[in-house]
């Protein structure tokens, strides 16, 4: 099954070609269904993924350009949202869920939470200008204390889309056993397990096609927000180590991805910025990743199906917020695309938070890039550990500090 | 009998500064709440009113608001879905009441049947891309 069948370099030569052949996630199950998985390695060069959803670990790294006299920002806001400002003089990095600092949060309880760092990549890569405020302290080399102007994302020098974690390989499924409302970052829980809330894209997710990341790492050419970009490595919380079906894929969170483009490339269509209620501000981030078919094994993993990928249920009520590790249950991700899930003897009604139709749409397109010669795979420079590397994801060792400890 | 509306008024730009609402009260007899009113400058005034009187006067009321050039019209309430804004996520689903929000099953497609729709609202906060706007009118 391992047998490698064609290399990167020969499907890249068949890309420039225009003889690439090249199906979505969703289109090689249905061709691995007719003709096994075999028949249908030799056949196809290239599979696409994709996924669309809110992700809260996202952010944008950008430089404005120096002001004359010069000003080395302390403090900087856009559109009222603090930047991060501690780095050179005019470098600023803006995440997507910081809120505006006079924003009431959640003190009229649940917020609504109407605009955020998310909203502000979202304003730039639309091209609107955004009113950027800052102050500073005042240097010799860097006089200036004050400064508001707008922005354009044109005129800035650089501005990357710099996203820690991304592209969950698997997600929990949201049910609220408690007696009241709650709102969460996987949207309104309604009491008494009245819905359940996912957030995958199942059979198209990238690190669910690619369950031991073993076509994915430093480099690794995709598409992002729209336009291209690369992925950087395991994004933070990387956890391989998670059970798994005996296909290998896992049944919890696990592993994630940390990717990296540039924004000015990119398209507002797929870096949408979201309000959840009661919790606050994200990013929708458009990702899909192409998977090469080096050998059988490749197309074994990535024909894996919705009925095969199970999630783990987590109460949101108690055992989430708590850390707990206690799950109510697994259900595979067609059960939840039905619409209901059973859990014991009640049917929970499912909503998603990841656009299913999009992260299909996403795949499209990076197939029709790659089909018209404009988009080329690579090898990962440096790969993503998996179950051997021994990675864990950690609580906080809390050590509380005492009165008089300096 | 004694009936209560709610009811909508436009005024054209020209009747924006007749007493109108006055006329209403003295030759109509009609009792009026006002619940929401805007006049914009060079454009026209919006006025949501309760309107409690014999449903004769009411009749006769609207009749001479009308002949003035006043739009009359029910309060009605409306959620409309914003296609463009809509991220196909499907958080609604679970929420929406009526499956006046659909999602196709196979290719996972949200849609909305605007008549389907009550406009109880409750799809509105929780949507993450605030697809949905509510209009009065």
């Amino acid at each position: 099954m391992t047998k490698q069948i064609r290399t990167i370099e020969e499907i890249n030569e068949k890309i420039r070609q225009g003889k690439a052949v090249v199906v979505t996630a969703e289109e090689l199950i249905g061709l691995v269904e007719k003709d096994g998985i075999e028949k249908a390695a030799r056949k196809v060069d290239v599979v696409t993924t994709g996924t669309f959803g809110p992700m809260c670990s996202s952010g944008l790294l950008f430089n404005v350009g120096h002001t004359k006299p010069k000003m080395k920002i302390q403090k900087a806001w856009l559109n009222g949202v603090e930047a991060y400002a501690g780095l050179a003089a005019v470098d600023l990095f803006i995440g997507a869920t910081q809120i505006p600092d006079e924003d009431p949060a959640n003190k009229v309880f649940p917020g609504e939470f109407k605009y955020g760092g998310g909203h502000v990549i979202h304003d730039l890569v639309s091209g609107k200008d955004v009113r950027l405020d800052a102050v500073s302290y005042g240097t010799n080399c860097y006089p200036r204390k004050k400064l508001s102007t707008w922005l354009n994302i044109k005129d800035i020098n650089e501005a990357f889309l710099f996203n820690p974690r991304n592209a969950y390989q698997n997600y929990n499924v949201a049910v609220n056993a408690g007696d009241k409302t709650i709102y969460t970052y996987l949207g309104v829980l309604q009491p008494k397990f009245g819905n359940a809330n996912y957030c995958s894209a199942g059979q198209m997710s990238p690190l669910l096609k690619d369950p031991f990341y073993k076509n994915i790492g430093l480099g690794t050419k995709i598409f992002l927000g729209g336009g291209i970009g690369h992925v950087v490595g395991a994004g933070t919380q990387h956890s391989p180590d998670s059970p798994r079906t005996p296909k290998g894929t896992p049944k919890r969170g696990s592993g994630t991805l940390c990717v990296t483009g540039d924004l000015k490339q990119m398209d507002p269509r797929w870096l949408v910025g979201v309000s959840m209620l009661g919790y606050g501000t994200s990013l929708a981030v458009g990702i899909g990743v192409p998977i090469p078919v080096l050998s059988a094994e490749t197309v074994k993993w990535a024909s894996v199906r919705d009925e095969e990928i199970f999630a783990p249920v987590v109460d949101y009520s108690d055992d989430y917020p708590n850390a707990r590790p206690d799950i109510l249950g697994e259900v595979s991700y067609k059960e939840l695309k039905s619409g209901k899930i059973k859990l014991g003897r009640k049917e929970i009604p499912t909503g998603s938070l990841s656009g299913y139709s999009k992260a299909v749409e996403i795949a499209n397109i990076l197939k029709n890039w790659i089909k018209s010669g404009k988009f080329t795979l690579n090898a990962p420079a440096e790969k993503i550990g998996g179950p051997e590397s021994g990675i864990k994801f950690k609580l906080l060792n809390e050590r509380p500090v005492k009165n008089g400890d300096r | 009998m004694t009936i209560t509306k709610k009811i909508v008024l436009t005024f054209p730009q020209s009747l924006v500064d007749k007493p109108i609402v006055f006329h209403l009260i003295k030759d109509y007899n009609l009792v009026f709440n006002i619940l929401r009113a805007s006049i914009t400058p060079k454009e026209e005034g919006l006025m949501v009113i309760e309107i409690s009187g014999k449903e004769d006067d009411f009749k006769k009321g609207a009749d001479y608001l009308k002949k003035q050039g006043v739009n009359v019209q029910p309060l009605k309430k409306d959620v409309k879905w914003v296609g463009k804004k809509c991220i196909q996520c499907g958080a609604c689903i679970p929420i929406c009441p009526t499956n006046a929000l659909k999602i196709d099953r196979d290719s996972m497609k949200i849609s909305f049947d605007e008549e389907k729709c009550i406009a109880c609202e409750l799809c509105v906060r929780p949507c993450p891309a605030r697809a949905f706007e509510v209009r009065l009118y």
